[in-house]
């Protein structure tokens, strides 16, 4: 692609030129031109093959093992063992199904939070330049802390006998002999809170750029404000939506901190992911977790393709 | 000309019937405020049903924000707006029968130019939508390009799609902001003479927001023209030509030589004016003054020179000597620039029909003019004010 970019760029430049020495030294500099973008890539293409594709064969190839003759924990040989993958499909049937079912909710929640968030960024503050980016740096500000931490932090916050806890018991949200950590509702509220900004971000670099023209021709041509959201505002920002929510709903599927027992889940919440962990490094069922790891990729793989499809952003550039 | 005429004739037959006809707008006593300055100073507006009405001025004297006080996009400090006689002030901009093509299109990027069209009619929920669309897009001559994208339009195809999306919703009101500023002359001519076509043909009421005087003169019925928040003055464009009333106007809408004198003497029908000693005269009924210092002016195409001094005559202003000292030939005319001692400079617009003198650069001439022909200001041009 960069290559083909490159090249087109030099040879639409030469094709003005009509003499025949020039656009035989314009043919030249296409190959000159080719050559150094080749020359450019290397390292790129070293890294990933280095670190992304090395490690994706040998975890397939993990994926197919089968266990050593002698029974040893831990023991395994090179095989084409494709069992592998509907034994683990059947054994972890549950965690799949949670995993993509917390995913897709705190997914939509996290859209539900950013959009009007990002909105009020992107177009409401947009007159004062200082003010935009205030309450940019406030929303991200919190990402500033560690990951785990804050998810550290929330289980405080919110485990038995804390004052949290507390309010939400007395407005009845929460039982009063009730729990809300390890619950899967928690689990989705971490995943939710933590992956806000993955959300916000594109969501704000689309609306920031959105036409407010549009939405005052919108206006001028009898839409109601609601119509005007639907039919201008909502279309034009979707390519904020679908970068923003693949953003958060890939790695959510495989996320595994936030449903942890040592977090905000339970043994009655685990994804994929603490699945993965448990056989990796308790079970030392090394291809398991390969093949769950291999599943995974594959299921996340085939849903995004099917919704960059069916959301059609490619129209909308 | 004609034929444009009869090409109307055509897309009467097939484009949709006019199910309402323009109403009349009103603003009263219209004030907008914006935080350190003020961009329209009680104005008063009345446009007629079914006229074309062009709001004229530099940019940055208002007429674009009162444009948007009219399609509710502004709400103003204080006054009223009426449409049809009803009242639309507090009313949101979904709810007015007024539609406006946007200096800028404005046109939907994620919709098919038929969509485009079809939006307003679809919102309020008109039976057969795409077929008074495809008929609006037959008005301007666009049919064939229904199903592209806007931004694979040329300006002035989406300048005509824009047309066809308003004009398709048969507002009351077309509000008009300066929606040929971005086309180039000739396609800008073109678009003006269609623009002025389709108000004939659908009777609605246009108001035109422009800096552009030609364009302004040549499609509006009436033209009020616009200075620092202010109408400075309203009328026809014939007659705003030729009695302009203010320094501004003079200058704004065409060119005017102006001269700048104590009245002497005032009598029932002409006011006459001391010019460091040379008298120039003005009938009483084109003096916005008749007392005092006052400005006197003619457009240049009313003065003839001579080369030698012509015989004072009633009836005649006459001024001179001065030396020729710029000649410009533009084409259809020249235009000369005479430098006379203690009067200033004068221009004269000469057709080049064989009627004036040759003269050359530097020549010795007088100027005159018809009585008729010259204005009295109501205010001096600015920088003359202390002399």
């Amino acid at each position: 692609m960069a290559i083909a970019g490159f090249s087109g760029g030099t040879a639409k430049g030469s094709s003005k030129r009509n003499s025949k020495g020039a656009s035989k030294s314009a043919l030249k500099g296409d190959r000159k031109g080719a050559i150094v973008a080749g020359i450019l890539l290397i390292p790129g293409l070293l890294y990933l093959a280095l670190f992304f594709l090395t490690p994706l064969v040998q975890l397939v190839v993990t994926a197919l093992e089968s266990p050593d003759a002698s029974g040893a924990i831990g023991a395994y040989v090179y095989d084409f063992n494709v069992q592998n993958f509907a034994d683990v499909a059947v054994k972890y049937s549950l965690q799949i199904f949670r995993s993509f079912g917390y995913a897709f909710l705190a997914t939509i929640f996290a859209l539900l939070i950013s959009y009007p968030l990002a909105y009020f960024v992107g177009v409401k503050v947009r007159r004062w330049p200082l003010l935009q980016r205030m309450t940019l740096v406030l929303v991200i500000a919190p990402f500033f802390i560690s990951f785990l931490l804050r998810t550290v932090a929330w289980k405080q916050l919110l485990s038995v006998g804390s004052p949290l806890l507390g309010v939400l018991q007395n407005i009845g949200l929460v039982p009063h002999d009730g729990y809300f950590i390890g619950t899967p509702a928690a689990v989705v509220f971490g995943l939710t809170y933590n992956f806000i900004p993955f959300m916000t971000l594109p969501l704000f670099t689309t609306l920031e750029r959105l036409d407010g023209r549009l939405i005052e021709a919108g206006a001028d041509l009898y839409a109601n404000p609601f119509k005007v959201f639907t039919k201008i505002t909502l279309p034009l920002s979707m390519p904020g939506v679908v970068s923003g929510t693949l953003l958060t709903f890939i790695p959510i599927a495989g996320d595994y901190v936030n449903a942890s027992r040592d977090f905000l889940g339970s043994s009655d919440t685990s994804m994929i992911g603490n699945m993965v962990d448990q056989d990796f490094l308790s079970n030392q069922n090394y291809p398991y977790a390969s093949a769950l790891s291999v599943l995974l990729m594959a299921t996340i793989l085939i849903l995004v393709s099917i919704y960059v499809r069916r959301a059609g952003t490619e129209e909308l550039l | 000309m004609e034929r444009r005429y009869q090409w109307c004739g055509i897309t009467l037959a097939n484009s949709v019937k006019a199910s309402s006809s323009g109403a009349a707008l009103e603003l009263v006593n219209i004030r907008k405020e914006f935080p350190g300055f003020t961009a329209i100073e009680d104005l008063d507006l009345k446009i007629n049903a079914g006229e074309f009405f062009a709001l004229l001025g530099p940019s940055g004297c208002g007429k674009t924000t009162t444009l948007r006080i009219v399609a509710g996009l502004e709400t103003p400090t204080s006054g009223r707006v009426f449409l049809g006689g009803e009242d639309i002030t507090d009313t949101k901009p979904h709810q007015r029968a007024v539609n406006t093509v946007f200096q800028s299109y404005a046109l939907f990027p994620h919709m098919t130019v038929l969509d485009n069209v079809a939006f307003g009619l679809r919102q309020r929920k008109v039976d057969e939508p795409l077929k008074k669309a495809q008929d609006a897009l037959a008005l301007v001559e666009l049919s064939h390009l229904a199903d592209r994208r806007p931004q694979q339009l040329s300006g002035g195809q989406q300048q005509r799609v824009a047309l066809a999306r308003a004009i398709v919703n048969r507002p009351s009101l077309l509000l008009l902001d300066e929606p040929l500023g971005a086309l180039d002359l000739k396609l800008r001519r073109q678009m003006q003479i269609e623009l002025k076509a389709i108000q004939i043909e659908v009777g609605l009421t246009f108001l035109h927001v422009t800096h552009d005087q030609e364009e302004a003169m040549d499609m509006a019925d009436t033209v009020a023209v616009m200075n620092k928040g202010r109408i400075e003055q309203m009328g026809a464009p014939e007659a705003l030509y030729d009695r302009p009333k203010t320094a501004f106007v003079s200058k704004f809408l065409g060119q005017s030589n102006l001269f700048v004198g104590d009245v002497v003497e005032t009598n029932d029908s002409a006011v006459s004016i001391n010019l460091h000693g040379n008298k120039i005269t003005v009938p009483v009924a084109r003096a916005e003054k008749t007392a005092g210092k006052i400005a006197v002016g003619v457009r240049p195409e009313k003065v003839q020179f001579h080369e030698s001094a012509p015989a004072a005559a009633a009836g005649q202003n006459i001024l001179g000597p001065g030396e020729i000292i710029d000649i410009r030939f533009t084409g259809v005319s020249n235009q000369y620039l005479i430098e006379i001692p203690q009067v200033g400079s004068v221009t004269v617009f000469a057709q080049n029909v064989g009627k004036s003198p040759v003269v050359e650069l530097g020549a010795q001439v007088w100027v005159s003019f018809k009585v008729e022909h010259a204005f009295g200001l109501a205010d001096l041009p600015v920088g003359t004010e202390e002399d």
